[in-house]
C-alpha cells in the first residue's frame, strides 16, 4: 500500500486544518489576509510537488484510489484554479462580516473533494468526494450572511443539490444491485444491456449533469451564480464542472463502455440543447454573473460534445478545454470582483469606461470573454478547434457546425460587455482601486490564455497523455 | 541576408510597434503617431524589398520559413510568398502606411487607436504570408475584434449607429467563418489518413492528386468555404454587412477593410478553394458566375441611389467584387490573373476613395451628397484624389483599374459570354454613380459655407501621394503588377487545363 499516492490530498487537508487552527489563535482585529497568503503559499507548494509526480498508474486502498495521468492533470487544474481564486478573493474576504478564516479552509476542503473525485475508481469513493465538494459549496454559496440573495442561493443549492445527490446515489444502488460491485472495472465486467443497468446509468448521468449544469438540469445555476460570493461562483463554474465531467468520463468510458450507444444518444441530445439554449438565453442577461452563468452552461455543452468523439482526441480536447476555461473564468471573475468593489454592483452597464480607468482589467476581461467565445489568439480558439475536429472526425459534421455557429453567436453577448467597457465613458472619475493579489491573478490568467492560444503544443501533449491513461485501464 | 526571416519580420514589425506604443504615455500624441508611421514605413520597406527581390525566373514560394508548431495536429509555422500573395502583402502595407496618415487627426484616445491599427495590420499581413491553413484561420479571426473595437469607439453614427454597424460587421463575418472553419476541418480530416494529417497548404493541394478527396467531398467542402470566403468577399447575397460596416467605421478601418481584408476572401477562394479543391471549384463556378453578375448589377444599381458618400463607395466595392468573382469563376489563367490584379487595383482605389471621403467629412462634417458641392474650389488636392480614385474605379485606361478589368472580361467571355456581357454592362452603372458623385461633390459653383474648409496638407497628403502614385504608376506600367501575378498563376495552369477538359456538372444548368 502506497500512501504516498495520497500525499497531495493529505497536504491540502492538513493545510485546511492548519488554517482553522491559526484562525482561532489570531487576534480578532487581524483581517485574515495572512491566512489567505498562507493558503496560497501552501497550495503553490503542493502544486509544485504534483509536477514531480508521475501518472503511474498506481493504485492504493485495494484499487479504490488511482493515480494516473488523467487524475493528475485534473488535480493540477483544481490546484491552479483554487490558488488563483484565493489570490483574487483576498479583498473580498476582507470585507466579509466574519468567519473569514473559514472561507479559506472551506475552499480547501472543496478542493480536497475534487481531488479525491478524479482519482476515485469506485462509485462510493466518487460519491464521498463529490459530497465533500458539494457540502462545502452549500456553505460557501450562502456565505454572505447579511445578503438575502446569497442565503437564498445557498438554500436553493442545498435543496436542489441534495436532490441531485439522491438521484445519483439511487442510480448507483441500481448498478450495485445488478452487478454486485461498486468498482468501475468490475461493473464493466458485468455490465450488459438490461433495464436495471439502463435505469442506473440514466440516474447516474442525470445526477452528474446537474453538477455540470447542462440543460435541462441547469435551473439552479443562474440564480446561484448571481447570489453566491463571486469567487465561489467562479469555483463552482470551474471546479464543480470539471470535477464532475472528469468523473463522468471515467464512469462512462470505464464502467459503462458496453452501453456506449445508449449514453451517446443521451449526451448528443443534451449537448445540442445545452449549446443552443445556453447561448441564446445568455443574450438577454443584464447581470454579468448571470450572463457568465448561462455562457458557462453553453461552455459545458461544448465540453460535453467532446464526449461524442469517444476516443483519445475527444477526451484530450475536453481536458485541454477545461484548462483554458479555468484561466478564462479566473480572468473574468477577478474583474467582476474588482468592479464590484469599486462600483458596488454586478450589472453589465456598470462596467462602463473600464478601459479608460483600468486598461489592464478591461484587457483581461476582453481576453477572458473572447477566449470563451473561441477567438484567436486566445486559447479558446485552439480548444474549440480540438473539440470540433475530434467530433467531426467521428462523423458528426452537423454537431461541429452547430458548435461553431453557436460560439460565433456567443461573440455577440461577449462583445456587448466589451462595448460597454471600451466605448462608454466612465461613470465617475474616482480612482479605480485594484489590490496587488487581484492584479497578479488577472495577469496570470491573461498571460496563460494568450500563451496557450499561441503555443498550445506542450499543454496538448500533456492532455494527450492524460487522455490515453483513461483507456489503459 | 540569406537567413534573415524576412516574412516573420514583416509580420512582427507592426506587433513590435504596438508594444512600443503601449509603453508610451497616453498624452504623447505626437510621438505615438510618429512611432506608428515609422513602424509602417519599416514594414513597407521590407515588403517592397521582398517584392523587388522575388525571383520571377524561379517562381513558386520564396522567402520560405518552416517550423513545426502544434505537432499533434500537424500545424506548422510555414511562411512563404508567391506571385499571388506578394501583391496582396504589398497592398496591405501600402494601405496600412496610408491609413496611419489618414488617421493623423485622431485625437480621441490615440494610443489605443494606433495599437489596435497595428495589431490589425499584423493580422492581415499574417493571412497572406502563411502557408498553413490553421495559421491562416488564426490570423483571419484575430483581426475581427480590433476592428469591432475601432468601429465602436472611433466610428461615426450617421444613417446607422456605430454600435449597430460594428456588431453587424463582426457577427456576419464570424458566422461566415463558422462555415469556413468546418470546411477547413473536414478538409483536414479527409485529405490524409490519421497520423499523416497536416494543415500545410502545399501538402493539402496534393491530396486530390492522390485521390484522397472524392469529387462529392470536394463539392461539399467547397460549398462550406464558399459561404465563408464569399461572405468575406461580400458575395451577393452575403454582402449586406459591407456598406453598413464601412459607413460606421472610421476612415482607417474602412480603408483597410475595403482595401485588403475583403481580398482575403478572394485570396482564400483561389489559394484554398481552387488549389486544394479543384473539382469543387469546377462544380460551383457557374453558381459563382451568376452571383457575380448579381453583385455587379445589383450593388451597382443600389449605389446609384445612395445619398451618403460612404454608402456609394461601400456598394461600389461590393459591385467591384463581382468582377473578381466572375474572373475566378472563369477558371482559366486569364480570368484568375485578372481577378487577382483587380483585387489589388480595387484595394488601392477604394482605400484612396475612403481616405478622401474621410477628409471631406472631417472638414465639412457631412457625407450627404446633396449638401456638398463645388469642393474643388476649396480643396483642389482632395478633389484630385477623388478624381483619380473615381476614374480608376470606372476603368479609365492608363490608371490601375483598366488592365485587370479588361483581363477579367477577356477571361470570362470565353466561358460565360452572357454573364460577361452583363458584367461589362455594369460598367455603365459604375460610370453613372462615380461621375454623379464627382460632379455633385467636387464641381459646380463655389459654395460659401465651405470657404472655411482647408485643403489637405502636411501629413494628410501622404495617402494621396502614395496611393495616387501607385494608381498612376501601376496603370502606366501594368507589367509590374501583372507580371508578378502571372508568375503566381502559372503553376495553376495544369490544374486549370485538366479542369477544362473535365465534363461540366452544374454548368449545363446555368448557362
Amino acid at each position: 500500500m502506497n500512501i504516498m499516492l495520497l500525499s497531495s490530498e493529505i497536504a491540502v487537508i492538513c493545510l485546511a486544518l492548519l488554517i482553522i487552527t491559526l484562525d482561532l489563535l489570531l487576534p480578532r482585529f487581524e483581517t485574515r489576509r495572512s491566512l489567505g497568503y498562507l493558503a496560497v503559499t501552501g497550495l503553490s507548494g503542493v502544486l509544485a510537488y504534483t509536477f514531480t509526480l508521475t501518472g503511474g498508474p498506481a493504485t492504493v486502498y485495494n484499487g479504490l484510489f488511482i493515480m494516473d495521468s488523467f487524475a493528475l492533470i485534473f488535480k493540477q487544474m483544481f490546484l491552479i484554479a483554487t490558488l488563483l481564486t484565493m489570490l483574487f478573493s483576498t479583498d473580498y474576504v476582507e470585507n466579509l462580516e466574519g468567519y473569514r478564516g473559514e472561507f479559506y479552509a472551506l475552499l480547501l476542503f472543496a478542493l480536497a473533494g475534487m481531488m479525491i473525485m478524479v482519482s476515485a475508481t469506485d462509485l462510493l469513493t466518487i460519491f464521498v468526494g463529490l459530497e465533500l465538494m458539494t457540502v462545502t459549496f452549500y456553505i460557501l454559496v450562502g456565505f454572505q450572511f447579511n445578503s438575502i440573495k446569497s442565503s437564498e442561493a445557498g438554500m436553493k443549492y442545498l435543496i436542489l443539490g441534495s436532490a441531485a445527490s439522491a438521484v445519483l446515489l439511487y442510480g448507483m444502488s441500481w448498478v450495485y444491485g445488478y452487478t454486485g460491485s461498486v468498482k468501475l472495472a468490475q461493473i464493466a465486467y458485468h455490465a450488459d444491456v438490461s433495464p436495471a443497468m439502463l435505469i442506473g446509468l440514466g440516474f447516474i448521468i442525470a445526477g452528474l449533469f446537474f453538477k455540470i449544469a447542462v440543460i435541462p438540469f441547469h435551473m439552479w445555476a443562474p440564480d446561484i451564480y448571481e447570489g453566491a460570493p463571486t469567487p465561489i461562483a467562479g469555483m463552482l463554474s470551474v471546479g464543480s464542472k470539471a470535477a464532475s465531467l472528469a468523473v463522468m468520463l471515467r464512469i462512462l468510458f470505464v464502467a459503462f463502455i458496453a452501453l456506449q450507444t445508449y449514453w451517446m444518444a443521451i449526451v448528443s441530445i443534451v449537448a445540442t440543447i445545452t449549446m443552443i439554449v445556453g447561448t441564446i438565453v445568455a443574450i438577454w442577461q443584464t447581470n454579468i454573473k448571470r450572463m457568465v452563468a448561462y455562457s458557462s452552461i453553453a461552455q459545458a455543452g461544448y465540453m460535453l460534445l467532446g464526449v461524442m468523439a469517444t476516443d483519445v482526441n475527444g477526451i484530450k480536447s475536453i481536458i485541454f478545454y477545461s484548462v483554458l476555461y479555468i484561466f478564462a473564468i479566473v480572468g473574468a471573475f477577478s474583474v467582476v470582483v474588482a468592479v464590484r468593489r469599486n462600483r458596488g454592483t454586478n450589472e453589465i452597464k456598470d462596467f462602463s469606461g473600464l478601459a479608460q480607468q483600468s486598461p489592464l482589467l478591461a484587457a483581461v476581461m476582453t481576453v477572458a470573454l473572447l477566449s470563451m467565445a473561441g477567438i484567436p489568439p486566445m486559447a479558446g480558439f485552439v480548444g474549440k478547434m480540438y473539440i470540433f475536429t475530434a467530433v467531426i472526425d467521428n462523423g458528426y459534421i452537423g454537431l461541429g457546425l452547430l458548435g461553431f455557429i453557436m460560439s460565433m453567436i456567443s461573440v455577440y453577448y461577449y462583445l456587448i460587455v466589451v462595448k460597454v467597457m471600451y466605448m462608454n465613458e466612465p461613470q465617475d472619475q474616482k480612482p479605480f482601486l485594484i489590490s496587488e493579489p487581484l492584479r497578479i491573478a488577472a495577469i496570470i490568467s491573461l498571460l496563460a490564455t494568450l500563451w496557450i492560444g499561441i503555443y498550445p503544443g506542450p499543454l496538448a501533449d500533456l492532455a494527450t497523455t492524460a487522455a490515453r491513461s483513461l483507456f489503459i485501464l | 541576408m540569406e537567413n534573415f526571416p524576412l516574412l516573420t519580420a514583416i509580420m512582427l514589425t507592426p506587433i513590435i510597434g504596438a508594444l512600443l506604443l503601449i509603453s508610451l504615455p497616453q498624452e504623447a500624441e505626437k510621438s505615438i503617431k510618429m512611432v506608428s508611421a515609422l513602424t509602417m514605413l519599416v514594414a513597407l520597406a521590407f515588403v517592397t524589398y521582398a517584392y523587388c527581390a522575388y525571383d520571377f525566373s524561379i517562381g513558386g514560394m520564396q522567402f520560405v520559413e518552416n517550423r513545426p508548431w502544434i505537432k499533434d495536429v500537424g500545424v506548422s509555422y510555414a511562411l512563404g510568398v508567391d506571385g499571388i500573395s506578394l501583391p496582396m502583402l504589398l497592398l496591405t502595407m501600402l494601405i496600412g502606411f496610408s491609413a496611419v496618415f489618414a488617421s493623423w487627426n485622431i485625437n480621441k484616445r490615440p494610443k489605443e487607436f494606433f495599437v489596435l491599427l497595428l495589431i490589425l495590420l499584423a493580422g492581415v499581413a499574417g493571412t497572406f504570408i502563411t502557408q498553413d491553413l490553421f495559421v491562416f484561420l488564426f490570423f483571419y479571426e484575430m483581426v475581427v475584434i480590433p476592428i469591432y473595437i475601432m468601429v465602436i469607439i472611433w466610428g461615426s453614427t450617421k444613417r446607422v449607429t456605430k454600435e449597430y454597424s460594428g456588431m453587424k460587421l463582426t457577427i456576419y463575418l464570424l458566422l461566415g467563418s463558422a462555415f469556413m472553419l468546418v470546411g477547413v476541418i473536414t478538409l483536414y480530416l479527409n485529405s490524409y489518413p490519421e497520423g499523416m494529417r497536416t494543415f500545410n497548404m502545399a501538402a493539402l493541394a496534393q491530396a486530390h492528386e492522390f485521390g484522397h478527396l472524392s469529387e462529392n467531398f470536394q463539392i461539399f467542402a467547397f460549398f462550406l468555404l464558399l459561404i465563408g470566403f464569399g461572405s468575406l468577399l461580400s458575395m451577393w447575397p452575403f454582402h449586406s454587412w459591407s456598406p453598413d460596416g464601412y459607413a460606421g467605421a472610421p476612415t482607417a478601418v474602412s480603408m483597410i477593410h475595403a482595401g485588403v481584408l475583403k481580398k482575403i476572401g478572394g485570396y482564400g477562394l483561389i489559394r484554398v478553394g481552387l488549389m486544394i479543391l479543384p473539382m469543387g471549384a469546377k462544380f460551383w463556378a457557374p453558381v459563382i458566375a451568376l452571383l457575380a453578375v448579381a453583385n455587379v448589377l445589383y450593388a451597382g444599381f443600389i449605389a446609384l441611389s445612395q445619398k451618403d458618400l460612404k454608402y456609394v463607395i461601400g456598394y461600389s466595392s461590393v459591385s467591384h467584387m463581382g468582377y473578381v468573382l466572375i474572373g475566378f469563376a472563369a477558371l482559366n489563367g486569364t480570368g484568375i490573373n485578372g481577378a487577382i490584379g483587380n483585387m489589388f487595383a480595387h484595394g488601392i482605389m477604394s482605400a484612396l476613395f475612403f481616405a478622401m471621403i474621410g477628409y471631406v467629412y472631417e472638414k465639412t462634417h457631412t457625407r450627404h451628397i446633396p449638401d456638398l458641392g463645388g469642393l474643388a474650389h476649396q480643396m483642389p488636392r482632395v478633389a484630385t484624389g477623388f478624381m483619380l480614385a473615381g476614374m480608376a474605379s470606372l476603368g479609365l485606361p492608363g490608371l490601375i483599374g483598366f488592365i485587370p478589368e479588361f483581363t477579367i472580361f477577356v477571361g470570362s467571355f470565353r466561358e460565360y459570354p452572357v454573364y460577361a456581357l452583363l458584367a461589362i454592362a455594369g460598367i455603365i452603372f459604375t460610370a453613372l454613380y462615380v461621375l454623379r458623385i464627382l460632379a455633385n461633390v467636387l464641381f459646380g459653383p463655389r459654395r460659401a459655407e465651405f470657404d472655411g474648409c482647408a485643403d489637405a496638407s502636411g501629413a494628410e497628403l501622404v495617402p494621396l501621394v502614395v496611393l495616387g502614385s501607385i494608381l498612376v504608376g501601376f496603370g502606366l506600367f501594368p507589367q509590374i503588377l501583372m507580371g508578378m501575378v502571372n508568375s503566381g498563376v502559372e503553376p495553376m495552369l495544369p490544374i486549370l487545363a485538366k479542369l477544362h477538359a473535365a465534363p461540366a456538372f452544374l454548368g449545363g444548368l446555368f448557362q
